[in-house]
């Protein structure tokens, strides 16, 4: 699993990457109301809008931490939006993107790193 | 003597304080009910109004005619009366007592103006009725905008916006076809980090990007951030003044200087108005549009959320690109011009089907000629004087977020002193529900922690803001001395305890639906 | 000064208290340059005999509808409004309450909103209601621009029978957000024009039933058209009474329906306050505009309500919010919702049947004076009639006679080359004398 600044995370099986957000951010956004999640098909670029997740206070973008097609988005958060919060890198993910380069995945933080960054906040 | 012993007893009995956990064997609370929804009363057959019959010789509207029930319940009018008399119980007023939500400026409506705009020449008048039988009507649109232009001085007045947030959309839509006329389509909006988020909104509906503007340590406008910002593609700039922090932007002048140097217009969200009506006008800033709230500074009442008003000030910049109708004298009295064509060919558009909120105006109308020019003038300085003394008397106890200089009409606390006692801002104000007031507006403006924003308007008395102040005090002390749960679980004494807003996301129910006949199972917490 | 309650000695203790030596020192951040010395050229304050006198002065220069016969409509009508509303929303907790941003103390309010949202929804036979907006037109504009959220496209298809004010209004609003509005030729039967022109570019179409010209209208095969092509039907209703008696908008294959709302508990007031009715398919609630309530549970687990689903409005969103509308149109909705229980089902379809058959009675009145065409087949309380001259005119003719016959279409859409066409409502307003001297004295003028 990779990480990103803006505390997402990335798992990847062969060229599909499945994003979703952190415990860490599952736990500063506080009760996640609702996943807005990207329409399957839909061509995604690092660093751009990839998803919204609503808490009860706040809106927030989530970012494409890599570049890629959209394949499948997680319908389950539709009706069960609370499992960001109990499972944020688990059963809580996004969507699934096949991703063009994956040498791109490697340049992002693995957990110590990402844990490190944590402490400097 | 005549022993008579026989009679109801007329002193309570001496008893223990009750403990908590008393309840009541049905769930009333004293005067208090629970009100069941009307579509709970079985009432599908029911109605509180006598009609005719209907003389139908039959229709024409043969497949067009409904043929499913529409699922209305009716009431009879003792039942109806009784419903909405115990569900006004469960509300707050400005009626009852002080209302000191920052920004929003609750008040006192007067009554009289309510009369003023019950009158049949006014509420029974059609907006289409032939001009010649509307003349009073045009001749008070045509006076509240007099009171409008002389007390903003500027020279011209768009009256048809319904809102403070329409009213910002008709000034952004002016300063966009003012651009356009010049063959100078530009770009972005630069909006203060503290505006209200009406501002960046309205600004990215009309299509403009957002530049988001610095503020300074002591609560104004950056200066040099706004003129590293400012540039040619720049449309206009959206300050409010007095702004969200309860402040005057002192260099204003040389906002809206550098903002027309760089041929921008100067948009000045009149939310506060209330504060300067009357010693400033916002023309004497170099402003080029500005939404007055009827509803705020003229007493108009909230209603619960509306209807409000938002009547738009412009400069002679922008005066040719004001949205139709507008009242205008021709040879045989008043008229409006309602069409976007010769005179008008310049006008925007139509912000709304009709001419604005005429009950509004009439309403607006009967409170600016109540006070007169001098009145208007006391009642900026008496919320002023107002805000700046509830300052003064909690800054001891509360941590004032810009502590240097007077405020204007709100004073504006952070956080910093709860530090350490475990309690919020939003613990604190529904704390303050149990004291029998409405908190404060909390958590805005974004820019400072832990905002409480409290304006109490001109219209409480000093004894209403001492009762209030010592509330405040009380509670501080409290939080201070450790009473956590005094908070934590506040309100106590409100009609409900504390909502569960996560609840009511995550699974909306937004309207209520029989199920099978019955009442659908109440949602249950998580 | 009878709404300012501090004493001069009052102020003088507070400013004591704050530490400034006059109200003045209060204004220093205020620049020099902009201070106001001089007096305003306004009059003083006033006590509230002079201001009635000035107010009642200015009222009587008016004509009430109710002082004769009166056939305005036009997407405004005369309706009775039950004493019992009037006093209702007079009550302080209802006219002095703000938005309720405290659900603990505003239950009355989310009650009142909450009942308010499911009766919308029952109306227009949708599945969910927002708070209510500022009126039908600028609701029409709002259902435009969350069809460009929903579809993801640009272009909305705005029926010749739309109300030419909601069309203008439409026109400014949802252009200024980037919308493509195409307008369709005005016409007594424009709907089945709409067809034609859907393509696979269209977000929503956007058709008004009855239509401004009173015409009603099944625009069922509108909403097959418009889905087959991934666009989303908006249905505008001007007359709100009519939802008793027709086919409701979600019946007929709408999305989203609006209206205006004034008819049911709200006076004319010459235009304004109204009252925006907003309803649409469930799973289109997250790109609605507007406040919305929605029912929750309390820390004891009874049953409250609050506003809900605030993370697509100004104040969370800021920039990026579906819409910077901020305010409903509270009082409004809660006169609406007073009035519609007070009626139930039962009488508001009275009352709806009430309007129609008036207006049947004014179209054969009507339609037996010579020269005259009534335009309008199948309508609600509505109609349009041809006259053999100009209507404006006509109208200025008949004001002399005590008849204010209605709204002549050009004074909606002065470039539709209908001058000669009068748009005449009947409700149960509407006296049978009022028809009869409508009639004659039409019949007397025509002849002239």
């Amino acid at each position: 699993m990779r990480f990103t600044k803006d505390h997402e995370w990335v798992s990847l099986d062969g060229d599909v990457a499945t994003i979703g957000i952190t415990a860490y951010a599952a736990e500063q956004l506080g009760d996640v109301v609702f996943v807005e999640t990207p329409e399957v098909g839909k061509t995604v670029t690092a660093g751009e809008g990839l998803a919204v997740v609503e808490s009860v206070k706040a809106a927030s973008d989530v970012y494409a931490p890599l570049s890629g097609e959209v394949l499948e988005a997680n319908a389950a958060l539709a009706d069960a939006p609370e499992t960001v919060n109990q499972a944020p890198e688990a059963g809580g993910w996004f969507a699934k993107v096949r991703i063009s380069d994956p040498s791109a995945f490697e340049a992002l933080m693995d957990r110590a790193a990402y844990d490190a960054f944590l402490e400097t906040l | 003597m005549t022993m008579q012993t026989v009679g109801r007893p007329t002193r309570p009995e001496d008893v223990q304080p009750l403990a908590t956990g008393f309840a009541s064997l049905t769930g009333g609370r004293g005067l208090l009910q629970d009100e069941a929804l009307i579509f709970e009363r079985d009432g599908w057959n029911k109605t509180g109004v006598d009609l005719p019959e209907a003389d139908l010789d039959g229709s024409d509207l043969g497949d067009l005619a409904r043929a499913a029930p529409i699922g209305l319940p009716g009431l009879s009018e003792p039942e109806a009366m009784r419903h909405y008399v115990r569900l006004s119980q469960k509300n707050h007023a400005i009626d009852l007592a002080l209302y000191p939500l920052g920004s929003c400026t609750m008040k006192h409506n007067p009554r009289l103006n309510e009369k003023m705009a019950r009158l049949a020449g006014f509420a029974d008048l059609h907006p289409m009725a032939p001009v010649s039988t509307v003349q009073g009507a045009l001749a008070l649109m045509d006076r509240l905008s007099h009171w409008l232009k002389t007390l903003t001085g500027m020279p011209a007045v768009a009256l048809s916006p319904k809102a403070g947030a329409h009213g910002e959309l008709c000034g952004l839509l002016a300063i966009r076809a003012a651009h356009e006329a010049k063959g100078d389509p530009r770009r972005r909006v630069l909006v203060p980090t503290s505006a209200h988020g009406t501002n960046p909104a309205t600004a990215a509906f009309v299509g403009y990007s957002v530049t988001e503007i610095a503020q300074t340590d002591d609560g104004r406008v950056d200066l040099a951030d706004l003129e590293a910002k400012l540039g040619p593609d720049v449309a206009a700039i959206m300050v409010t003044n007095p702004n969200t922090c309860g402040l005057f932007e002192r260099d204003i002048i040389e906002i809206a200087r550098l903002t027309h140097a760089v041929g921008a217009y100067f948009y000045c969200d009149g939310a506060n108005f209330n504060a300067i009506v009357g010693r400033v006008r916002p023309g004497d800033l170099g402003v080029d549009a500005m939404h007055i709230n009827l509803h705020k500074t003229f007493s108009t009442p909230h209603g619960g959320g509306g209807p409000g008003a938002g009547p738009v000030v412009l400069s002679e910049a922008l005066a040719p690109f004001a949205p139709a109708p507008w009242v205008v004298h021709g040879p045989e009295g008043l008229t409006l011009v309602e069409e976007t064509v010769g005179e008008a060919a310049q006008a925007f558009g139509r912000m709304s089907a009709f001419h604005g909120q005429m009950g509004m105006f009439v309403r607006a109308y009967a409170y600016m000629r109540s006070h007169g020019a001098d009145g208007l003038r006391q009642v900026a300085e008496d919320a002023v004087l107002n805000a700046n003394y509830i300052k003064a008397r909690l800054s001891g106890a509360m941590t004032p977020a810009f502590p240097d200089g007077p405020c204007m009409h709100e004073a504006l606390f952070d956080d910093t002193w709860l530090e350490g006692t475990g309690v919020t801002t939003l613990d604190f104000a529904k704390a303050l529900i149990d004291e029998g007031f409405h908190p404060m507006t909390m958590y805005f403006p974004l820019v400072v922690h832990g905002a409480m924003l409290i304006e109490p308007t001109e219209t409480e008395s000093k004894q209403e803001m001492d009762r209030f102040c010592e509330a405040l005090l009380a509670l501080a002390q409290a939080a201070k001395a450790g009473d956590v749960d005094r908070f934590k679980g506040a309100p106590y004494l409100a009609p409900l305890r504390r909502l569960d807003e996560t609840l009511a996301a995550r699974k909306p129910r937004l309207t209520w639906k029989p199920s099978s006949g019955v009442a659908p199972a109440p949602l249950a917490a998580e | 000064m009878r709404y300012l309650p501090l004493t001069p000695d009052d102020r003088a203790q507070m400013l004591d208290v704050i530490g400034a030596a006059t109200i003045d020192d209060l204004f220093a951040d205020v620049p020099a340059a902009a201070r106001k010395s001089e007096p305003f050229d306004l009059p003083h304050h006033a006590g509230e005999l002079e201001v009635e006198r000035e107010l009642a002065n200015l009222a009587a220069m008016n004509r009430a509808a109710g002082a004769g016969p009166f056939f305005c409509g036009a997407g405004a009508y005369r309706h009775h409004v039950p004493a019992t509303v009037d006093h209702i929303i007079q009550r302080s907790e209802f006219l002095t309450s703000y938005t309720p941003y405290q659900p603990e103390i505003a239950q009355g309010t989310l009650q009142v909103l909450f009942e308010f949202q499911t009766q919308v929804a029952a109306l227009t036979g949708l599945d969910v209601a927002n708070a209510s907006m500022y009126d039908g037109s600028t609701a029409c504009a709002e259902a435009v621009m969350m069809a460009r959220r929903v579809t993801r496209r640009k272009k909305a298809i705005l029926s010749g029978g739309l109300h030419p004010h909601y069309a203008a209004t439409t026109q400014t609003i949802a252009h200024a957000e980037g919308m493509d509005i195409v307008r369709q030729t005005v016409a007594f039967d424009a709907e089945a024009a709409v067809i034609a022109a859907i393509d696979s570019e269209t977000a929503c179409v956007v058709v008004q039933t009855p239509n401004v010209f009173g015409v009603a209208t099944d625009v069922t095969a509108i909403a097959e058209a418009a889905h087959e092509a991934g666009a989303l039907l908006i249905v505008v209703t001007t007359e709100a009474v009519s939802y008793g008696l027709l086919k409701s908008p979600g019946e007929m294959g709408a999305d989203i329906a609006v209206a205006e709302g004034q008819s049911i508990g709200n006076a004319l007031n010459f235009g304004g306050p109204y009252i925006g009715l907003f309803t649409c398919r469930e799973k289109l609630v997250r790109q609605m505009p507007g406040r919305l309530c929605g029912e929750t549970v309390d820390a004891e687990g009874r049953r409250g309500f609050v506003l809900t689903l605030s993370t697509r409005e100004q104040h969370i969103r800021r920039d990026k919010a579906t819409s910077n509308i901020c305010t409903n149109s509270g009082l409004c909705a809660l006169a609406f919702t007073i009035h519609l229980t007070l009626l139930g089902e039962v009488g508001l379809r009275q009352l709806a049947a009430i309007n129609h058959a008036k207006a049947r009675r004014l179209a054969k009145a009507l339609g037996a004076v010579p020269g005259v065409e009534v335009l309008t087949k199948r309508f609600f309380n509505e109609i349009a009639i041809r006259l053999p001259g100009d209507a404006t005119d006509m109208v200025e003719a008949l004001l002399e006679d005590g008849v204010v016959a209605g709204v002549p279409f050009s004074r909606l859409d002065p470039d539709a080359g209908l001058d000669d066409v009068l748009l005449c409502a009947a409700t149960e307003m509407t006296l049978d004398e009022d028809i009869d001297a409508f009639a004659q004295a039409l019949s007397r003028r025509i002849g002239q």
